[in-house]
């Protein structure tokens, strides 16, 4: 069965250690699943190429179109990896943004890995107390390893021997066995299949 | 009467002048939109619709008034409203008001309901924002029973129950006033208004014009299912948001100032990129009648009423008077475009004539 993989990254610099962790995470995700018989796309997002289509949202209350065809690719994948820098101890603006402006029922039990980066290893603990709160609001499925990468796991040496990698391949592990116990997702359409009018007279 | 309706709209925001720097002030508001009303009705547009709002820049809490004092000042023009809030008013007031509206006016009122976006307006009304689609739902129930039965015994959720009730007056010649349905998003209002049989009114702004249609879409899908005919006889109205100058450009530098310091479009999209997603038209006369007649691929088809939003955002009276000027003179070319290629079949706009005429002929039917 093939599976879709969505992949957001908040980094904002060019290149972006934030953007090389989704793709590690990324990568790793579909090897996983590929184990497991799976075949795997990985769509990767930007979130940086969107950052006023977000302000705009939020101000006007509807994506534009090009916003909009992110937001149903996340909502129609099987699952996603979320990988945000930290700032002031949190995700960052336009993470939580993107989040925000996504259907409050998109990610209800999607499987979701959080992944940070930080300027130390003493902003660990964001995954913990910002990323995995605000997924589990959502009623997402986190698994149970997130990722943080500071900069010295960045200089360890060789990457696959590295605590990193070992931490990347586990989480991506846990994500892809969430992914294989699951049937695709289904996205009812409220146009498609409205609720009848003799059941909303009947106040429900 | 025209059998498709073409008119102007509005919600009586309160705002500056971006260019001039100067605050109306309610009265002079107040007055401007009445002066609206009388020349949409000189020009040969066919309805005058004004919003409800309760709270500060808008001014027509009270939207009555302000239509039974048109009514007295005009002979054609139909008067509605954009929109009536069904959640906050007590259905009860709603029944009673129009229907002395339309007798005041001679049958010239129909109504738009609407849910009201605005959270604090409802606890100001004893409601509450996460009720507002189930008492959009158990009001206007109630209301439909109120203009149709002489004698209501009723019972429900929000309001207190009514023993041997009868509202008066009764609807003039026993014909309730036609009601549309708006809602931007929520299909259980394009529900509603299929079940019923009723209008669905899509604003059109807001909203990028992909779901428009899908909102239109499923009304007139539904409005079949429920048995009201076929998805092509339901009645379909949209808004627009126009702004014209003989020249393109310059309608576009001249509204650019109002867009950009506006509440409602401000510091958001661009100018353009909200004219390319919604209906927003501002160009030359042309360019507006090629654009509305567009339309009708939003609105799956050919369709029954169109409503242009010609004020607000800080827009002086003196321009928003020639945009109603200029308005005129795109609908008779609008009325002449739009009628090539209307099947026969497709319903021509209600009114209070042709829904005292179709009652006639049930009752006639029945004997």
């Amino acid at each position: 069965m093939k599976r879709t993989i969505a992949v957001i990254s908040a980094g904002l610099r060019q290149p972006s250690s934030t953007r090389m962790l989704a793709d590690r995470l990324a990568d790793a995700v579909r090897r996983e699943l590929e184990r497991l018989g799976a075949e795997a796309d990985v769509e990767l997002i930007e979130l940086r190429d969107h950052a006023h289509d977000l302000v705009n949202n939020l101000l006007v209350g509807y994506p534009s179109e090009e916003l909009e065809r992110v937001q149903e690719i996340v909502l129609r994948s099987d699952a996603l990896v979320a990988v945000t820098p930290t700032f002031s101890g949190s995700y960052n603006g336009i993470f939580k943004m993107f989040v925000d402006v996504l259907d409050d029922t998109a990610l209800v039990d999607k499987p979701v890995l959080v992944a940070a980066t930080g300027g130390t290893g003493r902003h660990s603990l964001v995954l913990e107390h910002a990323l995995r709160p605000l997924f589990s609001y959502l009623r997402a499925v986190v698994v149970p390893t997130a990722v943080f990468a500071a900069p010295e796991d960045w200089g360890a040496g060789d990457a696959a021997q590295s605590s990193l990698g070992r931490r990347i391949d586990r989480a991506a592990g846990e994500l892809a066995r969430e992914v294989d116990r699951r049937d695709p997702p289904t996205v009812t359409d409220p146009f498609e299949d409205p609720t009848s009018f003799e059941r909303l007279l009947g106040g429900q | 009467m025209s059998w498709m309706q073409f008119g102007i709209f509005g919600v009586g925001d309160v705002a500056r002048d971006p260019v001039t720097g100067r605050m109306p002030s309610e009265h002079e508001r107040i007055k401007a939109v009445m002066e609206y009303a009388k020349l949409a009705e000189e020009v040969g547009l066919d309805v005058f619709a004004i919003g409800e709002h309760h709270n500060p820049p808008f001014i027509p809490s009270s939207p009555t008034t302000m239509l039974g004092y048109i009514a007295a000042r005009t002979d054609k023009i139909i008067l509605s409203t954009s929109t009536t809030l069904i959640t906050t008013n007590d259905p009860v007031k709603i029944a009673e008001d129009y229907a002395m509206l339309q007798h005041l006016a001679d049958g010239r009122v129909d109504l738009i309901m609407g849910r009201g976006n605005t959270g604090p307006v409802y606890p100001w009304f004893g409601q509450d924002i996460r009720n507002a689609i189930p008492l959009a739902i158990e009001n206007y129930d109630l209301l439909r029973r109120l203009w149709r039965e002489d004698v209501v015994d009723w019972e429900g959720k929000f309001r207190t129950p009514l023993q041997s009730f009868t509202s008066t007056p009764r609807p003039l010649d026993g014909v309730p006033p036609f009601v549309w349905h708006g809602s931007i998003r929520s299909p259980e209002i394009a529900e509603q208004a299929a079940y019923y049989g009723d209008g669905f009114l899509h604003n059109n702004l807001l909203w990028p014009k992909k779901h428009v249609q899908r909102m239109v879409g499923l009304y007139r899908r539904r409005f079949e299912h429920y048995g009201h005919g076929p998805a092509d006889q339901a009645i379909v109205g949209l808004g627009a948001q126009v702004f014209m100058r003989r020249n393109s450009q310059d309608a576009v530098r001249e509204f650019r100032t109002y867009f950009d310091n506006s509440a409602a479009y401000g510091h958001g999209p661009s100018l353009e990129e909200t004219m390319n997603q919604t209906a927003l038209l501002v160009g030359s006369p042309q360019e507006v009648i090629d654009r509305t007649l567009a339309f009708r691929e939003y609105a799956g088809g050919d369709y029954q009423r169109q409503l242009f939003n010609v004020d607000g955002i800080g827009v002086p009276r003196k321009t928003v008077l020639e945009q109603i000027e200029m308005l005129g003179e795109v609908v008779q070319v609008l009325r002449k475009e739009f009628a090539v290629g209307r099947p026969a079949h497709v319903p021509d706009a209600p009114t209070h004539a042709s829904l005292k005429a179709a009652a006639l002929a049930a009752a006639a039917k029945e004997v």
